[in-house]
């Protein structure tokens, strides 16, 4: 990304060529058997970006693209199986110490899809956010772990008493508040978000978007966030990667991928946005589907999707490189300059 | 609109009972379907959208009750009917779609015997028409090699094309009505397009009304010819899509249209309703949204609005109310 | 007071108050229970103070039969031992071994069925193997292994001091397999859910996680298991005393005064045996029906 941003600060999260793979393989018995190899699930391969102090990168794509599985390595849920993840500098991998993991780990925290399953449904809701306090030992007079669970509540818009409730009291968007006074107690830098919207109706979405960017111009936060919805990335965020089958195939500022979008899939997923403006944009149907991961295409993966694929996009995987907007593309058409140029209308407004 | 309406729903009333008393879902709702007209129904979970489905097509999950009201299919009333004559009228002249493809195929029987079996039950061929028929129906909702891909089995298919295969079933009879219960939500937005225009081309080919229940106000707008945004077991506002969507009259759906970001828009602060749904147990006084209304004032407190004809609109609201002329300029 | 008032306002609470064979069983269980605890202070005699007995009262039929009295209403045994005093006397051992012994398996399989469900891998697999070896032996066999091992290992004279914990032991051991495999199963389940990935990225420690997070999301079913559990082990109980591996004559539980009375079955003195049997039924039916509905209650999809 070395090409975007030159004049940037030491970026807070770096992950340079990121992966992880899952053996997805049938027991030893079947395959003797059934006289199979090995299966390997390459649901991250290969994957780097960075995130500046304060800002949002957002990842966005289709179910099994691996945006969940890279938040997942970000914040130290599932170990690399390549590459490397840095926090503030320091290689994660490199951090062995019980009490340097500590230091690290208060640090950043995630909120999850699913607001039911999220919250443990036999802990009452002061316990819940109070657990990272207790954990990373920040208090330990009850009184005072009261008192910042209660402002925790009133800053995510719940009231101190709630803290006596249990989970199941509360709509789904109020978990979801739940989950981000958790998150917000040991006072992290770095928010991984996934999904965190996307099980919410959308009255109750606004909400949480809402307070996701009311929270983070209040305490400076960092965000990474997931969705596969592009409306809410276009809000919440300052920066987009676009993910296909384990690799990031576009990642640039929002106004280069939402304005002038390079890569054919990056564009495939805009014509799909449903058209509520009613502008009689007709929305261009896009032919296949996601193929099996486990078994992806030669070449470039997107290849027998893309309208603009030719022997070389079968044969040889592209690399990202920077195209004229700024943004990182892995594309042999966006670098051989065979993509017709796109400008779309929907310029962000001034700021 | 002098044609006879192909559904007409009156006074709908779902009631669930319970130990702590009867819940009442979806509450006296009346809406009326053109033959090939696309009606969205919308609205957040837990507003009775997809009660209101199961009620027309016969399927409400036990305890869940039709309490009141009528349901009338080309004039004849089919929410009383036996079961047995239910189930005739399901399939051959409504076809249901559900969300979730996976749950409406049964994994044992190949997608031709599915299809040919439902054929076969509705209509009066023989077995060798059956399966010609079923290849047609694989090829109109776009599956290539319909004539390999019969003999498979539903697993085999990703869940694109399984969406397909239950659109072809549900399309097996001819129905003039289709049901379609959150077709898309289980599915990538680059296929819910496809399965968008499939279900709009289908309904123009096959002349048969839709009545598209789902959450997704971006499907509406592409869809629907009329949409009925409802909340809290009732109907908000009905009208042309147009209209709701650019014109919304009801503060709900001006809300809700606020609340769903946009490319181009804000980008720093979406619209809000505050608040949330109330539960069936706890359904307020009065018009049910007014706790969260921004324009709320004393009569929403006391006294349930009745819908009001506004233009080709029609809206629960007492903003609308000529009495209350005043209050809505 | 909070909490007696939630109890009554419970789905569970007005499960069981629907369902008069629910309410009957645990009216049983409790008087059986109650019984079985206050014996010493309940049953007309102590049958093992030899002080009380009366030869002359010995093999006396009930109290309805023509020689019966009311002295010994169930009538008393060759040794002029009241039945009803033995029942009483022998349901509080065979309370006592099936109680302890459900703790001990309880503890055991859950403990296990933790780590095979969070760990995962090799660990998981060796526990879950074990357990699959074990449930192809019927339960009794182990039982009967374990105490037949116990008794060469252990000295004579220890033998009858001792014998009911190798009971308990033997009985615990011959259980544990299905509170694992539940347990493990539940973990699975909860290990994935997202409560406790966010454990995991506050950093918590996995025992911490296994005690704290997902020990009390898996307890429910536990119950249950244990629950009927409770009836197979006293049943296990009964059996193995019945075979004489049991506890010691001494100390009868049901189990031995049905092997005693089976002695005089056919020498017309059937009260001796049948009415303990008769008591070894309602109890054990009376908690397995318990449990059958604390299963059911539990499942919310059946609710």
């Amino acid at each position: 990304m070395n090409a975007q941003t030159p004049a940037r600060a030491a970026p807070l999260v770096v992950a340079k060529d990121l992966a992880r793979f899952f053996d997805v393989s049938k027991p030893l018995l079947n395959r003797l058997i059934e006289r199979t190899g090995r299966q390997v699930l390459r649901a991250v391969d290969g994957v780097d970006f960075e995130i500046a102090r304060g800002e949002t990168l957002s990842l966005v794509g289709e179910s099994g693209c691996g945006k969940s599985t890279v938040a997942r390595l970000v914040v130290g849920l599932y170990r690399p199986s390549r590459g490397t993840m840095s926090f503030d500098g320091q290689d994660m991998a490199g951090v062995t110490a019980q009490a340097d993991i500590a230091r690290i780990r208060k640090r950043f925290q995630m909120i999850f899809q699913d607001p039911y399953a999220s919250l443990n449904p036999r802990w009452r809701v002061g316990r819940i956010i109070a657990e990272p306090i207790v954990v990373h030992g920040l208090m330990s007079d009850p009184a005072e772990i009261k008192a910042r669970v209660g402002e925790l509540l009133r800053q995510v818009g719940l009231s101190p008493a709630d803290s006596e409730k249990y989970p199941h009291e509360f709509s789904g968007g109020q978990r979801q508040r739940i989950s981000i006074a958790r998150a917000l107690s040991s006072n992290p830098e770095f928010l991984v978000c996934d999904e965190p919207t996307s099980a919410l109706d959308v009255s109750v979405q606004a909400q949480i978007l809402n307070l996701m960017k009311e929270l983070q111009r209040q305490l400076g936060l960092t965000y990474l966030f997931i969705s596969h919805n592009l409306a809410v990335v276009y809000y919440i965020s300052d920066r987009v990667g676009v993910m296909y089958l384990g690799r990031l195939v576009e990642l640039g500022d929002k106004k280069s991928i939402f304005t002038r979008p390079q890569h054919p899939y990056t564009r495939m997923l805009l014509d799909a946005i449903p058209d509520l403006e009613m502008s009689g944009r007709p929305r261009t149907p896009v032919a296949g589907e996601v193929p099996n991961p486990i078994d992806p295409p030669p070449g470039c993966a997107f290849n027998p999707r893309c309208p603009y694929a030719n022997e070389r996009c079968t044969r040889e995987r592209p690399e990202p490189k920077p195209s004229p907007t700024g943004a990182m593309v892995a594309c042999h058409a966006v670098e051989e300059g065979r993509l017709p140029e796109l400008v779309r209308d929907y310029a962000p407004p001034a700021v | 609109m002098s044609v006879e309406p192909l559904l007409e729903v009156r006074n709908l009333r779902v009631e669930f009972p319970t130990r702590r008393g009867t819940l009442v879902a979806v509450d006296d709702i009346s809406f009326s379907i053109a033959p090939g007209e696309v009606l969205g129904v919308v609205g957040e979970s837990g507003a009775g959208k997809s009660l209101t489905g199961a009620a027309i097509i016969g399927l409400l999950e036990p305890p869940g009750r039709v309490a009141g009201g009528e349901i009338r299919l080309d004039g004849k009333r089919i929410d009383n009917l036996p079961y047995e004559a239910m189930r005739r009228i399901r399939g051959r002249e409504i076809g249901a779609i559900f969300q979730d493809p996976l749950t409406s195929l049964n994994p044992l029987y190949t997608v031709g015997r599915q299809l040919t079996e439902t054929i076969l039950t509705h209509l009066d061929v023989d077995e060798a028409e059956a399966r010609a028929r079923a290849i047609k129906l694989l090829q109109d909702v776009g599956i290539p090699a319909a004539e390999r891909r019969i003999d498979h089995y539903p697993h085999q298919f990703s869940g694109g094309m399984r969406q397909r295969v239950v659109i072809a079933l549900a399309l097996c009879a001819n129905p003039r009505l289709i049901v379609a219960d959150e077709p898309t939500t289980a599915l990538d937005v680059s296929i819910q397009a496809q399965i968008i225009t499939l279900i709009k081309r289908l309904c123009r080919d096959h002349g048969a009304s839709v009545m598209l229940v789902t959450h997704d106000m971006g499907v509406i707008a592409e869809t629907a010819d009329r949409v009925a945004v409802m909340y809290a077991g009732r109907i908000a506002e009905i009208g042309p899509v147009r209209d709701v969507i650019k014109r919304a009259k009801h503060p709900y759906t001006e809300g809700l249209m606020g609340s769903i970001p946009k490319l181009g828009g804000s980008e720093t602060k979406l619209a809000q309703i505050d608040g949330a749904m109330p539960r069936l147990t706890a359904i307020p006084k009065g018009c049910a949204f007014n706790p969260r209304c921004p324009k709320v004032f004393g009569r929403c407190r006391e006294e349930r609005p009745e819908p009001i004809q506004v233009g080709d609109t029609k809206v629960a609201c007492w903003l609308y109310d000529s009495a209350n002329k005043a209050a809505a300029e | 007071m909070d909490l007696v008032r939630r109890a009554l306002d419970s789905d569970i609470y007005w499960s069981f108050k629907r369902s008069p064979v629910v309410v009957t069983a645990a009216i049983v269980t409790i008087l059986v229970f109650a019984g079985a605890i206050f014996a010493p202070w309940i049953a007309p005699q102590n049958p093992f103070d030899l002080r009380q007995l009366n030869l002359m009262d010995a093999s006396l039929p009930p109290v309805w039969s023509a020689e019966g009295t009311s002295q010994y209403p169930l009538g008393t045994d060759t040794q002029g031992r009241d039945v009803l005093s033995t029942i009483l006397f022998g349901s509080r051992i065979s309370l006592l071994v099936g109680f302890l012994s459900v703790i001990f398996a309880m503890f055991l399989g859950v403990s296990l069925g933790l780590i095979a469900g969070y760990m995962g891998g090799t660990v998981d697999a060796v526990i879950m193997r074990i357990a699959d070896v074990q449930l192809s032996f019927p339960a009794i066999l182990i039982a009967l292994l374990i105490d037949g091992v116990a008794r060469v290992v252990i000295p004579r004279e220890l033998h009858h001091e001792i014998a009911i914990y190798v009971l308990i032991l033997a009985i615990g051991f011959s259980g544990w397999v299905q509170y694992a495999r539940t347990v493990r199963g539940s973990c699975l389940v909860e290990k994935s859910k997202e409560y406790v990935q966010a454990a995991r990225v506050i950093g918590r420690h996995p025992i911490a996680i296994m005690a704290q997070h997902v020990l009390p999301n898996v307890m429910g079913p536990v119950l249950v298991i244990a629950t009927i559990h409770l009836a197979l082990a006293i049943i296990t109980e009964a059996t193995l005393s019945f075979l004489g591996v049991g506890v010691p004559p001494t100390e009868p539980s049901l189990g031995t005064l049905i092997r005693i009375g089976n002695n005089y079955l056919f020498s017309g003195e059937w009260w001796i045996t049948v009415f303990p049997g008769l008591a070894l039924v309602i109890m054990v039916l009376a908690v397995n029906l318990l449990g059958d509905w604390l299963r059911d209650a539990l499942n919310p999809k059946l609710r």
